[in-house]
């Protein structure tokens, strides 16, 4: 019961990750039927930003918003130079630039940097646990529960209170009207990657808060499953996309906690075949999209 | 008197299918105008030209005396031209109230924004009634009065109504078209597009008939009736 509690608390921390990794990549896709896979170079470079601070001596503290700043400004940079000379582009235009632009971030990483890991200094505390209730709870498994819970929360208060969320949410629905309505187009397509330059960067902080390091494809892996909690989700919606990560966070862990010892070289498959088998019953996903029409400018 | 919104030689195409050919109209402050014909006349390819949702492949838009072809639509409610589309196209998944305030998207300041909101009310009393509800389980004649209602947030001096009727029960139908009369009376100048000829008829001071992209004629409603073109763009012999 004990190694049960302890792997959920695990599985919230993962699932927290993606679920913010998820969301990201859900608010732009309901806005302009983009699937960016240059998502996780946002980690990236958020990452790297933490590694130079901590070899300058810049305090975690500060650390913390210069990369979530950084992630947001890449973010901002990416859909004025790649994505909007293509947003009147197809699916699979959008989706390939995407993968352009991924991939010219890497070969930059991995030339201007480094095409090894990096160790990325960490404040000690990260790495103590403390003791609640019998458990012994990592402080960075900790800190990624109450950092994906303020996330969602802000989130929520701000697509639901906020002129400009409220007009997110309008956009994703029918843009044409919103934009009769006044409501500018590159508003709300740049704010909607600011976003998700947000919750790139915060996941970002969370994932090399439990490595300690950093590597030119260190987004990749991470994008990936987001994408798949996405879909798993209901692609373009934003609850969808929380419950999807949180879903493929738990199964992920629980197989690799309590999958017998001969079986966990198929882990990976069997969670596969666990959200095949979730999408056989549901087709559109845990929550669909209630007005997905996925319209562009 | 200069006219408040006009077209000259407006041509739309969607790829070779050309479905407004070499249109003009002048429509002057405080009138109710219509646009009637047949289905795939153009009339609703026209009002998506003047607020840029369609692209026009030639001719000229003014507004004021300004030229807005080819202008971003977002910049057409602040300037005080707005549509209410037709199929209604309100957002169902945002609160009544959010439908509204999305309407006075450009709208910051806090009393003006108060007024836009009492004047909706008011025509309204439904829609505050339900302010809080999501506008997707709002009924059709409800969804129609928030259409129309959001499109006047921006306190537009030309409202277009794309079929503002289509698909109402015959007593919400009688209440959109006084409405109409009623939003004259506040000095609204209104462009409308509808199927229900006789009812349009009733309260508009002029109207274009269209077939086949082209105005065939124009006139007064009695006109019209009496002329008998009316028939022939309803029944196709042209």
């Amino acid at each position: 019961m004990d190694i049960f509690l302890q792997q959920t608390v695990n599985a919230l921390a993962l699932g927290g990750t993606y679920a913010l990794l998820a969301l990201g990549l859900a608010v732009v896709f309901s806005i302009m039927g983009l699937i960016n896979f240059a998502h996780g170079e946002l980690m990236t470079i958020a990452g790297y930003v933490l590694m130079y601070c901590g070899i300058a001596g810049v305090s975690f503290v500060v650390a913390v918003p210069l990369a979530l700043m950084a992630s947001v400004i890449a973010a901002v940079l990416m859909e004025r130079i790649a994505f909007r000379p293509v947003r009147n582009g197809s699916g699979a235009t959008m989706l390939v630039t995407s993968f352009a632009v991924a991939m010219i971030l890497q070969v930059l990483f991995q030339n201007l940097i480094s095409t090894r890991s990096q160790p990325v200094l960490l404040p000690a505390m990260l790495s103590d646990s403390v003791h609640i209730a019998g458990m012994v709870i990592g402080v960075n498994k900790l800190a990624a529960i109450v950092a994906t819970i303020v996330m969602l929360v802000f989130l929520d208060w701000f697509m639901k209170h906020q002129k400009t969320g409220i007009a997110m949410r309008a956009a994703a629905e029918d843009f044409a009207v919103a934009r009769l309505m006044g409501i500018r187009a590159n508003t709300v397509i740049a704010g909607a990657f600011a976003l998700s330059g947000l919750l790139a960067g915060v996941a970002a902080v969370l994932w090399v808060s439990q490595r300690a390091s950093v590597d030119p494809l260190m987004g990749f892996m991470p994008v990936l499953k987001a994408f798949i909690a996405a879909i798993l989700g209901g692609l373009g919606s934003l609850r969808g996309a929380v419950a999807g990560g949180f879903l493929l966070g738990f199964i992920e862990i629980y197989l690799s906690a309590f999958l017998p010892p001969e079986m966990q070289e198929f882990r990976e498959p069997i969670g596969l075949g666990i959200v095949v088998l979730v999408l056989l019953f549901r087709p559109n996903g845990l929550i669909p999209s209630a007005t997905l029409k996925a319209e562009k400018v | 008197m200069q006219p408040l919104l006009s077209a000259h030689d407006l041509h739309v195409s969607y790829g070779a299918v050309k479905a407004v050919r070499g249109v003009n109209f002048e429509i002057r402050q405080g009138e109710i105008v219509a646009f009637l014909g047949a289905n795939g006349a153009g009339k609703s390819s026209i009002m998506n030209a003047i607020t840029g949702l369609v692209p026009t492949s030639s001719g000229q838009v003014t507004f004021e005396g300004r030229d807005i072809t080819g202008a971003a639509p977002e910049t057409l409610a602040p300037s005080g031209l707005t549509l209410s589309p037709e199929g209604r196209r309100v957002f169902g998944t945002l609160s009544v109230a959010d439908n509204l305030r999305m309407g006075a998207f450009a709208l910051n300041d806090k009393a003006a924004l108060e007024t836009a909101y009492k004047r909706v009310y008011d025509l309204f009393p439904i829609l505050q009634e339900r302010k809080d509800q999501y506008a997707g389980t709002l009924s059709g004649g409800q969804q129609q009065m928030l259409a129309v209602g959001r499109a006047l947030m921006s306190n537009p001096r030309v409202l277009l109504l794309d079929e503002p009727s289509l698909g109402l029960a015959p007593l919400i139908v009688d209440q959109i078209f006084d409405l109409i009369l009623k939003l004259r009376d506040q000095g609204v100048t209104l462009l409308v597009v509808e199927q229900n000829v006789a009812k349009t008829l009733q309260v508009a001071d002029r109207a274009y008939v269209l077939v086949n992209g082209a105005v065939v004629e124009q006139g007064k409603p009695a006109e019209l009736t009496a002329s008998g073109t009316m028939q022939d763009a309803y029944l196709g012999a042209n």
